[in-house]
């Protein structure tokens, strides 16, 4: 039994160590942090009202009074790609939320329980992985009529059967562990044994690949306000500010850079510091 | 020799890209049309490829007049009751069957009884058709019908081969046998429909072109990079943004014509219960929002200053416009004014669909804006087409950003959205004076008789503004300098015949 | 071995029709009234009630489900609202050419993806190493839509060096087929590139560190040979079945890549039916591509099977 109790509270130490000496993971979690202060702080930055029109403005290009320019009507392309973060980070982690909060309880049971309730759960799962992810949140998004928060819905319901699949695995080869076997023994509830002995161990996998789903869910964001499907006009989001530039790539080509450059830059982010956080988790050394 | 790495001969080969041969007409469309069958078929891009595998009854002259095509005359009886047709008797179709009085009887009473037919509106007014000669044909009618010859201009009178359609049935599309100018080779669904040039076709000796192929494709950038790049020799509705850059190019000629159509926003004035506030119920409102909108503003914003502002269902260049009710200047106090005169205190709130596309929420969005300076919080709804009208109908809407592509005749852009039961009525507006108007105007074939009483209904309607009209589309097409011959038409549609291609 | 296929096949079974309900319900969740939709814009209401019949779209759900289902396991997928044509005859036509722009792609990932992944194992911790990884992580992050349209702006608008859209198929005019499909394919190859270089490098890692390629450098081989013939021949196993997992993703990939080049593939009539509520050609193309997918997950254990011999003598 003290092994269990240990197991949890000095892993994070040794994996913080192997962490902080891993650099790539520390540039993706400084890129992330500066997205996030950015987005939180968009309010109090002192730029201009991101909705603000200038019809004496149309597409100009990066200049002092607007360094990155100006929209199709006007409106002051800075301000709108800080604003726009807001949408972006929170569509990824909302959505992934929400995969998480639907998947994790899934995974656990069938990987827990096994027999009928595993087969028709893993059946289900395979269904759903097998319809291609984008297809899926488009379909879904139409469905529900659109804006972000539809989206986030639809993305993050299209990407709950990564996580039952991975939460099950991790189950899978955790429930046969003596620590599992021994709580079983002493006569633990189910509910109990889920939660003191086989989700603490799940938790690490699951905290990676949400890092790195949090990336797709940002991409999937921007693809469905591409399509116009995501955020609604006239806040911002990067998706339909590309969804817009588009149009106008000729004319006013920076609309399209910078939109574009900041989901690669956070999705690059978010997808360095997952590496890390594996790396870190991961019990073999490499 | 050393082996000349791979990306090398890639761009090698990329440097001789866009070759085409001469005789080719390659025409790049906004969409990809629907089923080619002109009893079946509903789009715009439909009707561009049309223009050139089927020919119809009449056809109109870039002023907007009705001139001969299969039928040589045509005369009205004196009641307005019958209509006798005189075809012509060169014409054929592209399977070699004779175009002769049967053949305008059967295509008729196909577009009146397929079940697949989307004429049957068009063709309501037409009781019966008889061949009453080898090339002649008369149409009797339930009730006089002034827009028939103009339906006849269309589709509704576009003639296919009977027997191509007898055995073929609402599956012609597919392969769909007309008598155009330009005869059916293949189609490949969202990629490319190919016509050839049809040498028995009464005016051959006035085509210059041997194929023409036209190519959907929806990005308006890509479809200038490709006529740029010489993929294309011509496109469809260039972006208005677009219009300078393809003027100062010396390589490329523009070419543009105003709609016959409008863009407005419907308002829900009596569809149910979301009819029931401010916006829907006091026409004052609404009148408060058609001030705030700077219609010159826009057009110069949005579209770069090319498209007509306009506040009538007929644009400022149709036969058919009031001059004596021009657009007004945008005038905000005005508008707070009326606003306070009906009683809205504070700020009004009010929801509007519109299509889900970058352009149109751009001009939503500066609507908007203009908006919200006299005191109107308008919430944009973008939705898919579907679902729009969808909402529309069933009356679970405060105002849509819709449009009309317009008629050759007037009717066509006014009566079934504004007479109490018009079929395209989602407003649900009813006025008795605006009905017996527009019904009277429907009979006479009188121009002047016609014109004083949608003059009349439109001034009670500028009042009223169910419809508040904003700007008439106008139509833009780019082409290579070496395509000649192309005369602009209000009707958007593009006739090859006299065209050339160097 | 036949029996572990067999097996493998008949849990597909299950999977197939949770799929085809998944298809079926999703598809009638889309709001808005394809009917009013197509009736055109005059909306005559004797079409809305001719189609709606025709369309069967009066009659229960359930009703709906089973006769879509019977159509479907007799190869009848319906017919398109927009186009009246077969849905059958719409993938015939639109598949060959998806399935050339995920082969151009893969062949791009393949090249790009499988060296990068050897040297940086073989150089691990220079900057070779680094640099690789860089670039696969950008790869990954890039999202293929905005690196599309920066294509088309720089390589078609600005330098007119490729068509910015548009198909040739490759048995009418070769190099044309090829010059449309280049950039699309690039885009699409990026990411699987990055995927393959990242798994081909950690397997590569993972066999350079077993004992054999320790014996065989004591064997005093080439280190050239060691890499390729004994430790890359090993690490082939996991790369083979990823790279047939990466097809079935290929196909959802294609689907924002062939709308931003108007490719008339998959992708493109998937996402233009969902947007013209043209429900038979949607579940369709969903049908279809999931079929696909879980063929590709079949082929992927089979050929796992077969390239392991440790896992052939086991069954």
């Amino acid at each position: 039994m003290t092994a269990v109790a240990d197991l949890p509270r000095r892993a994070p130490s040794r994996s913080w160590r192997k962490f902080r000496r891993n650099p790539a993971a520390l540039v993706g979690g400084v890129v992330v942090a500066f997205f996030v202060a950015i987005a939180v702080l968009a309010p109090l930055l002192p730029i201009p009202d991101p909705a603000a029109t200038d019809w004496g403005a149309i597409r100009k290009a990066p200049s002092m009074a607007h360094w990155l320019g100006t929209d199709e009507i006007g409106r002051d392309i800075l301000s709108r790609m800080i604003w726009g973060a807001q949408a972006s980070l929170l569509a990824g982690v909302v959505s992934v939320g929400i995969a998480v909060a639907v998947g994790v309880p899934f995974g656990l049971v069938a990987g827990y329980f096994g027999g009928w309730t595993d087969g028709v759960i893993s059946r289900a799962t395979e269904a759903l992985l097998a319809m291609p992810f984008l297809i899926l949140a488009i379909a879904l998004a139409a469905f529900l009529g659109p804006s972000l928060t539809n989206a986030m819905i639809a993305i993050g319901l299209s990407a709950v059967p990564i996580f039952i699949r991975l939460t099950r695995g991790q189950v899978l080869s955790v429930k046969t562990e003596d620590y599992v076997e021994g709580a079983r023994a002493i006569g633990l509830g189910h509910l109990a044994i889920m939660g003191r002995y086989i989700l603490p161990n799940v938790i690490p996998p699951i905290l990676v690949q949400a890092t790195l789903t949090v990336a797709t869910a940002i991409i999937a964001e921007a693809s469905l306000s591409f399509l116009g499907l995501g955020q609604q006009p006239p806040a911002p989001s990067w998706g339909s500010m590309l969804n817009t530039a588009k149009n106008f790539l000729s004319q006013a080509p920076w609309m399209a850079v910078w939109p574009g450059t900041a989901i690669f830059l956070v999705v690059i982010g978010f997808n360095m510091l997952g590496d890390g956080l594996r790396d870190a988790l991961d019990p073999r050394e490499h | 020799m050393r082996q000349r790495p791979l990306w090398a001969a890639l761009l090698a080969t990329a440097a001789f890209a866009g070759h085409v041969s001469a005789a080719d007409l390659r025409i790049g469309l906004q969409e990809d049309p629907d089923a080619l069958d002109p009893a079946q078929a509903r789009t715009f891009v439909g009707r561009i490829v049309f223009e050139s595998l089927c020919d119809k009854l009449v056809n109109i002259d870039n002023a907007g007049n009705f001139v001969p095509e299969l039928a040589t005359e045509w005369a009205w009886s004196a009641d307005g009751m019958t209509l006798t047709m005189k075809l012509r008797t060169d014409a054929k179709f592209h399977d070699g069957e004779p175009i002769n009085a049967a053949a305008v009887v059967a295509n008729i009473e196909r577009g009146k009884t397929l079940e697949e037919s989307r004429r049957k509106s068009e063709l309501a007014s037409v009781a019966s058709v008889a061949a009453t000669g080898e090339h002649e044909v008369v149409f009797t009618l339930t009730k006089p019908d002034a827009t028939l010859v103009a339906q006849l201009s269309d589709r509704a009178g576009m003639l296919v081969s009977p027997k191509a359609a007898a055995e073929l049935g609402a599956g012609l599309g597919k392969n769909p046998v007309c008598s155009g100018e330009f005869k059916f080779v293949e189609r490949i669904d969202q990629d490319r429909i190919v016509l050839e040039k049809f040498a028995d076709h009464w005016n051959a000796a006035n085509v210059h072109i041997d194929r023409v192929i036209f190519l959907p494709i929806p990005d308006t950038t890509v479809r200038l990079a490709n006529l740029r790049s010489g993929d294309l020799h011509m496109l469809e509705r260039l972006a208005p943004s677009d219009v300078a850059g393809v003027k100062a190019d010396a390589a490329l000629k523009f070419e543009s014509a105003v709609s016959q159509g409008y863009q407005g926003i419907t308002v829900n004035v009596n569809n149910g219960a979301r009819s029931e506030t401010p916006f829907g119920k006091d026409a004052r409102v609404r009148q408060a929002l058609s001030l705030a909108i700077d219609r010159e503003v826009v057009n110069q914003v949005v579209f770069e200053g090319v498209y007509a502002p306009g506040n009538q269902p007929f644009p400022p260049t149709s036969v058919w416009y009031d001059q004596s009710n021009p657009v007004q200047p945008r005038d905000v106090a005005k508008a707070k004014a009326l606003l306070a005169e009906a009683g809205v205190t504070g700020r009004l709130a009010i929801e509007m669909q519109a299509a889900n596309n970058p352009v149109q929420l751009q001009l939503m969005q500066v609507i908007q804006a203009m908006a919200a300076e006299a005191g109107i919080d308008i919430s944009i709804k973008a939705t898919e087409f579907a679902t729009m009208l969808n909402e529309q109908t069933a009356g679970n809407y405060d105002s849509t950003q819709v449009g009309w592509s317009g008629r050759t005749d007037p009717d066509g852009n006014i009566h079934a959205f504004v007479t109490c039961k018009g079929g395209l009525n989602d407003s649900k507006f009813c006025n008795d004076k605006v009905e017996a108007l527009l019904n009277e105007a429907r009979t006479s074939t009188d121009q002047a008789v016609r014109k004083a009483k949608y003059d009349e209904a439109g001034k009670i309607l500028a009042e009223e503004l169910p419809i508040i009209y904003l700007y008439h589309q106008t139509w833009l097409w780019a082409m290579k300098a070496g395509v000649s011959g192309f005369v602009p038409y209000p009707d958007g549609m593009i006739r090859l015949a006299g065209v050339k291609v160097e | 071995m036949l029996r572990y296929i067999l097996r493998r096949v008949l849990i597909a079974v299950p999977t197939l029709i949770l799929v085809s309900v998944f298809v079926f319900t999703l598809q009638k969740l889309l709001p808005g009234d394809p009917v009013l939709a197509m009736a055109g814009e005059d909306r005559d209401p004797a079409t809305i009630a001719f189609l709606r019949e025709k369309y069967r779209l009066n009659d229960p759900i359930l009703v709906q489900y089973f006769v879509w289902l019977g159509d479907v396991l007799r190869g009848d997928l319906g017919m398109s609202l927009r186009t009246g044509l077969p849905v059958t005859e719409l993938i015939a036509q639109k598949l060959p050419v998806t399935i050339q722009l995920a082969i151009m792609s893969m062949f791009w990932a393949l090249l790009i993806g499988i060296p990068m992944g050897i040297v940086s194992a073989v150089r691990k911790g220079t900057w070779a190493d680094w640099l690789a990884n860089i670039v696969a992580l950008s790869g990954l992050s890039v999202p293929n839509f905005w690196l599309g349209i920066m294509l088309i702006l720089l390589v078609s608008v600005n330098l007119g060096w490729l068509p910015a859209s548009g198909y040739e198929s490759p048995f009418v005019d070769l190099k044309r087929s090829f010059q449309t499909m280049l950039m699309p394919s690039l885009v699409l190859g990026t990411g699987l590139a990055a995927a393959l270089m990242r798994h081909t490098r950690s397997a590569m890692l993972g066999v350079l560190q077993s004992d054999y390629i320790r014996t065989a450098r004591a064997k005093g081989l080439a280190e050239r040979r060691v890499i390729l013939r004994h430790a890359f021949r090993n690490a082939l196993l996991p790369v083979v079945t990823l790279t047939a997992l990466l097809f079935g993703e290929l196909l959802a990939g294609a689907v924002l890549t062939e709308q931003i080049f108007t490719i008339p593939g998959f992708g493109k009539l998937v996402v233009d039916a969902v947007f013209n509520r043209d429900y038979a050609v949607v579940q369709g193309v969903v049908l279809v591509t999931a079929v696909g997918f879980i063929l590709m997950n079949l082929l992927a254990d089979v050929l796992y099977v077969l390239l392991n011999p440790r896992m052939r003598d086991a069954l």
